[in-house]
């Protein structure tokens, strides 16, 4: 499009007829996060890839971000848009630190402060490219929540974005949702790790190189990246495809 | 003040004939009445203490304070006019605010007492405004470890070990002076500013006084917060302690 950049929209175009034409697709991208309630608290894993197109650009991405002492959220979609989603944040727990009352602001409140920013930018028709998930615990109570782009809300006990939607849901639906009240820590893992997995068999985009992280009463634990077992020997008997 | 104005006091913008600018020392007049705020600097942390008075026993304990967080890791501890210092700790939020949100690394102390030193120093220039009268102290952490900051009336600032403000600035500067701050740890500084605080409160100018106490250091994980209450406790209680035993002193003799 042979547009100029405008002032007010500094990631916009102008087009000939005076119209805006804002971001219309995510450039560097995020695939899967995936989040399950569990005994102690909540518990969500993402890879550690920020494709550009195909192409597995950032293999060092973290996206698993926590907000205050008892708030995780994970991003999947455009990576650039979660950054300036982060600083936003960032913000708002300054402008919290800086009141200085005692008062903490809770998963709740964090979940809908975004969903409020991602309705209003759809609202603008300028979304911010991502799908999140937030997850906590506040008064003892776990909560995951969604955000999606067009601000479109949903609270479940388990919960994917991206492929994983379609690859992993199934998953924690079948060993998880229905027991979540009695999840152990290590059977939480283990569901998620199998997830991944099949995941990183079945999706172009995704990376074995992944995060964990939960939030249980006694705060939040980000793990270190870590690599997951794969096993590639079916691959021989594949027929059809290149060699 | 060895002389008054006569004539050339009005304005700011005036230099006296002997150079100087009596609007600025007014403001630091302003200062002195307002309640004693210490700063101690330690090797590892800062910690201010402000003796906050209250004119009324109406007011809800632990209402409006007088340490402001300015980031995560800065604090200003006010005294003054009492509106001044707002508008400073306010000017001070969005100038840290700003600098984060533009280079997206912690606010450089540095550089926000330099911006702030020039705020205030630009209120100095003009017929038409009238120069803060307040004189926040900075506390703040960063590579080079805790610093403490004092801004005074007319724009200038400097970095002190220990430093007092307010009303009964003097008493309590001698006492700071007294204090080993080089071998101190942060939580000593706590108990002996605490200690100050009470020691220089004079009971027959005012009678209620609440203490605040807010620090930064390794063990508040570089965050500028209040004191938890356990050591805020311990150092009320050490506070009070010495004052009793000073009485019995003054009654040996």
């Amino acid at each position: 499009m042979n547009g100029i950049s405008s002032f007010e929209h500094p990631n916009s175009t102008v087009t000939a007829d005076g119209t805006y034409k804002h971001t219309t697709s995510p450039i560097v991208t995020g695939t899967s996060v995936l989040a399950l309630k569990y005994k102690d608290g909540v518990m969500l894993t993402a890879d550690c890839l920020a494709s550009y197109g195909s192409l597995a650009r950032f293999r060092n991405v973290e996206r698993l971000h926590p907000v205050g002492k008892n708030t995780i959220i994970g991003a999947s979609g455009d990576m650039s848009d979660f950054q300036h989603v982060q600083n936003q944040l960032n913000g708002l727990m300054l402008s919290e630190h800086v009141t200085d009352d005692d008062q903490v602001l809770g998963t709740k409140s964090i979940y809908k402060y975004l969903s409020n920013i991602m309705y209003n930018r759809r609202s603008k028709v300028n979304p911010l490219w991502n799908k999140f998930i937030v997850a906590g615990l506040e008064d003892g109570e776990s909560f995951l929540g969604f955000v999606d782009l067009y601000g479109t809300t949903y609270k479940s006990p388990v919960m994917a974005t991206g492929f994983g939607a379609h690859i992993a849901l199934p998953i924690l639906r079948k060993y998880a949702e229905a027991r979540c009240d009695t999840l152990t820590e290590e059977e939480a893992i283990e569901i998620l790790d199998n997830c991944m997995r099949v995941l990183y068999y079945r999706d172009a985009r995704s990376f074995n190189k992944i995060q964990r992280a939960k939030v249980t009463a006694s705060g939040i634990e980000i793990t270190a990246p870590y690599s997951l077992e794969t096993n590639w020997d079916f691959a021989e008997s594949i027929i059809g495809y290149g060699a | 003040m060895t002389s008054i104005g006569t004539g050339y006091d009005l304005s700011v913008s005036t230099y006296s004939p002997d150079g100087r600018l009596f609007q600025v020392e007014y403001a630091s007049k302003a200062v002195d009445n307002s309640g004693t705020a210490v700063g101690l600097r330690t090797k590892d942390g800062v910690v201010l203490a402000v003796e906050k008075i209250i004119p009324t026993n109406l007011e809800v304990p632990g209402s409006n304070r007088r340490i402001y967080p300015i980031d995560k890791h800065i604090g200003f501890a006010s005294s003054g006019w009492l509106p001044d210092v707002k508008s400073l700790v306010e000017r001070a939020r969005d100038e840290a605010w700003e600098y984060q949100s533009t280079y997206r690394v912690p606010t450089s102390p540095k550089i926000l007492s330099e911006r702030m030193g020039l705020f205030i120093q630009a209120y100095t220039l003009y017929s038409s405004v009238r120069p803060f009268g307040a004189s926040p102290m900075m506390a703040c952490m960063d590579e080079d470890g805790p610093q403490l900051i004092v801004f005074e009336t007319s724009g200038a600032y400097y970095g002190y070990k220990g430093c007092a403000t307010g009303k009964a600035k003097q008493l309590a500067k001698t006492e700071i002076e007294k204090l080993d701050l080089e071998n101190m740890s942060i939580r000593d500084a706590i108990k002996e500013a605490a200690r100050i605080i009470y020691s220089v409160h004079d009971d027959s100018k005012d009678k209620l006084f609440e203490l605040e106490l807010s620090w930064i250091s390794e063990e508040s994980n570089r965050q500028f917060c209040k004191v938890p209450k356990e050591l805020y406790d311990e150092a009320v209680q050490y506070a009070q302690k010495s004052g009793d035993s000073d009485m019995e002193d003054d009654e040996d003799l």
